[in-house]
């Protein structure tokens, strides 16, 4: 039997805050709380969210640059958690990462060669194909091996990134807002590359934005995050179809659509205030502070998430139902 | 009646990169001027030369403000303006906020700059403000400083302190970039609800047709320096003339509608030309 590419089970990260010259320990911000996660190979998961909800802290989980509270992760069946630094080494070459900064996720002082080249380095591993195919392979030209990073566009240095994170053939790529730092013609260029070397190396992507209308466009499955919570998860097109939590519906609805009157006759669903501080998050409900529908029982208990419709996974005590119109 | 109208603006900066290349804008009072573009495309220099901000380049043509030209002003004539009958706002509000003074200071530095209030007066000005662009415990927070507020919030404060002075023209170079959507969507409000109540006009400098789209009655789509196209948002959005307009409005992935397999893309964007070409050197 074959165990999922990526396995997530309960996760929770909670870092400690300190306040002071004793650096006292105030209490603790719960980043993620019971997070849960399956992606098969060559599918894409996307994760949305906005800034505080935890879907960057998921990110690094996954790619163990930090370790979690509680809860596994499961990469290709074997936990990684409990891999020594020479297992997890191997692990690495199947899991990679790009990161939303190009810039400073480049060493300045290295050439694009070094750059490219670190990887199998680190591996100790010889570079099995040179590093020109590898520019190519991600729209470069082969002389760009010579330069340094600051000679770069974003869309370019955007693209680097991209090289060094395929380099050693990973199955699995962890992008943190990946386009958000760039332009949207350049946008539209990475978004398609991605998708390419996707088809051609069948990579399996959690594709972590803000940007609902690029997750849209590369995921095939997509969870919507709320203060650590994964608040909805559903196939791509049944997510925007018929949205049934109400965060997931008012985060569609405040997407603003580059068409006038569609853009100017429609209802927005304006969330009233703020996100609520992680240090003391609501009982019950994340979201029921600035939920339209909260009622008694969403201060009470808080909703688990239960499978509502083939494919969609919703927590919420009220879901939107599904024959309604629920088009954005 | 027009508020603001720019003759054959043309900005060069000292290394000869000619940033803006003979630009015309108009903008009525109380009207939404989208100005889209993506980076390079001189939309944010163009923002700043109306601001008079730009000492180190030349700066040739002319931006007549309610009648006054601008370009001939000098420094204490243009501070009378800025801040209080031009107000701006940046993209990044950190870099905009002085760390050692709590956020309501600042405002009410803003307000007397220019109002003749005493200290408690501005303080409750700079509170109001920060109620109405939606922080929390106004009262509180006008207290707190800089690096207490989360990247969106000091964005409202910054929009507080532009707002405070009630300008005729406020520049917003892309206000809600850095926001997230349900936040953006409140601020979007908030400037849409403050140009009915006050008719301030804003001329939105943004990469985002989607707020252009919400927003803007007249929209000019800039490209290396220069308008290529402009009119109404309808027509601009409906009918557009020019190729970079429509690869523009093509290439961004949407919400709603059909789902393109691979999203059409621009022939040259800017930003890729930008840094490995020569530098384009304008004699």
């Amino acid at each position: 039997m074959n165990a999922p590419l990526l396995e997530v089970q309960d996760l929770v990260k909670r870092f400690p805050v300190r306040h002071g010259l004793t650096r006292r320990l105030a209490g603790y911000v719960t980043a993620v709380d019971g997070v849960s996660l399956r992606v098969e190979p060559g599918e894409t998961l996307g994760v949305v969210g906005e800034s505080g909800c935890g879907k960057s802290t998921v990110a690094r989980l996954i790619t163990r640059l930090i370790e979690p509270t509680s809860g596994t992760i499961r990469v290709a069946g074997r936990e990684l958690h409990k891999l020594d630094e020479a297992a997890i080494r191997t692990v690495r070459r199947d899991l990679q990462m790009i990161f939303q900064d190009p810039f400073s996720s480049l060493n300045p002082r290295k050439t694009v060669r070094q750059i490219l080249t670190a990887p199998f380095r680190y591996q100790g591993l010889a570079p099995d194909e040179p590093v020109e195919h590898l520019l190519e392979r991600v729209g470069l030209r082969p002389e760009h091996a010579a330069r340094y990073p600051h000679e770069f566009s974003g869309g370019q240095a955007q693209r680097i990134g991209i090289a060094r994170a395929l380099a050693l053939r990973p199955k699995l790529v962890v992008c943190d807002e990946p386009v958000s730092a760039l332009d949207v013609s350049v946008q539209a260029q990475i978004l398609n590359l991605l998708k390419d070397l996707q088809d051609e190396y069948r990579l399996a992507y959690v594709f972590i934005a803000h940007d609902l209308g690029a997750v849209r466009q590369i995921s095939t499955r997509i969870v919507v995050m709320y203060l650590g919570t994964v608040v909805e998860a559903a196939d791509r097109d049944a997510l925007f179809a018929h949205a049934a939590h109400p965060y997931t519906h008012a985060l569609l609805s405040a997407v603003p659509l580059p068409d006038p009157d569609a853009e100017r006759a429609r209802e927005r669903i304006v969330l009233r205030g703020d996100l609520p501080s992680p240090l003391n998050p609501p009982t019950g409900c994340p979201f029921r502070t600035r939920c339209p529908k909260a009622a008694e029982i969403c201060t009470a208990e808080r909703p688990a998430l239960r499978l509502i419709a083939p494919g969609q996974e919703v927590a919420c005590h009220f879901p939107e139902p599904l024959t309604v119109e629920g088009t954005p | 009646m027009t508020l603001l109208s720019v003759r054959g603006l043309s900005v060069e900066f000292r290394s000869g990169v000619r940033a803006v290349d003979g630009l015309d804008l108009e903008l009525d009072a109380g009207a939404v001027l989208g100005v889209v573009g993506e980076s390079g495309s001189g939309k944010s220099v163009t923002s700043l030369a109306v601001m008079g901000l730009l000492p180190d380049a030349r700066v040739t043509g002319e931006i007549r403000f309610a009648g006054q030209d601008l370009t001939g002003l000098g420094q204490r004539a243009l501070r009378r303006i800025r801040g209080n009958r031009i107000a701006m706002i940046f993209q990044d509000p950190l870099s905009c906020l002085n760390p050692y003074y709590p956020v309501g200071f600042q405002i009410a530095e803003a307000y007397r700059a220019h109002r003749r209030a005493g200290r408690r007066e501005a303080h409750h000005v700079a509170v109001r403000m920060l109620d109405e662009v939606g922080i929390p415990e106004p009262d509180r927070r006008a207290r707190a400083y800089p690096h207490e507020f989360s990247g969106g919030m000091r964005q409202r404060v910054m929009i507080a302190m532009a707002l405070c002075l009630e300008p005729d023209l406020l520049i917003a170079d892309e206000p809600t970039t850095a926001l997230d959507v349900t936040v953006q969507a409140q601020i979007l409000d908030l400037l849409q609800g403050l140009r009915e109540r006050s008719g301030t006009a804003i001329m939105l400098i943004t990469h985002d047709m989607g707020v252009i789209a919400g927003l803007a009655d007249d929209v000019v789509v800039m490209y290396r320096g220069r308008a290529v196209e402009r009119g109404a948002v309808r027509e601009v959005f409906y009918r557009p003339r020019d190729a970079y307009t429509k690869g523009l409005l093509a290439c961004v992935p949407r919400v709603d509608g059909a789902l393109p397999l691979r999203l059409p893309t621009l022939q040259a964007p800017v930003e890729e030309q930008a840094s490995l070409e020569t530098p384009e050197v304008t004699p």
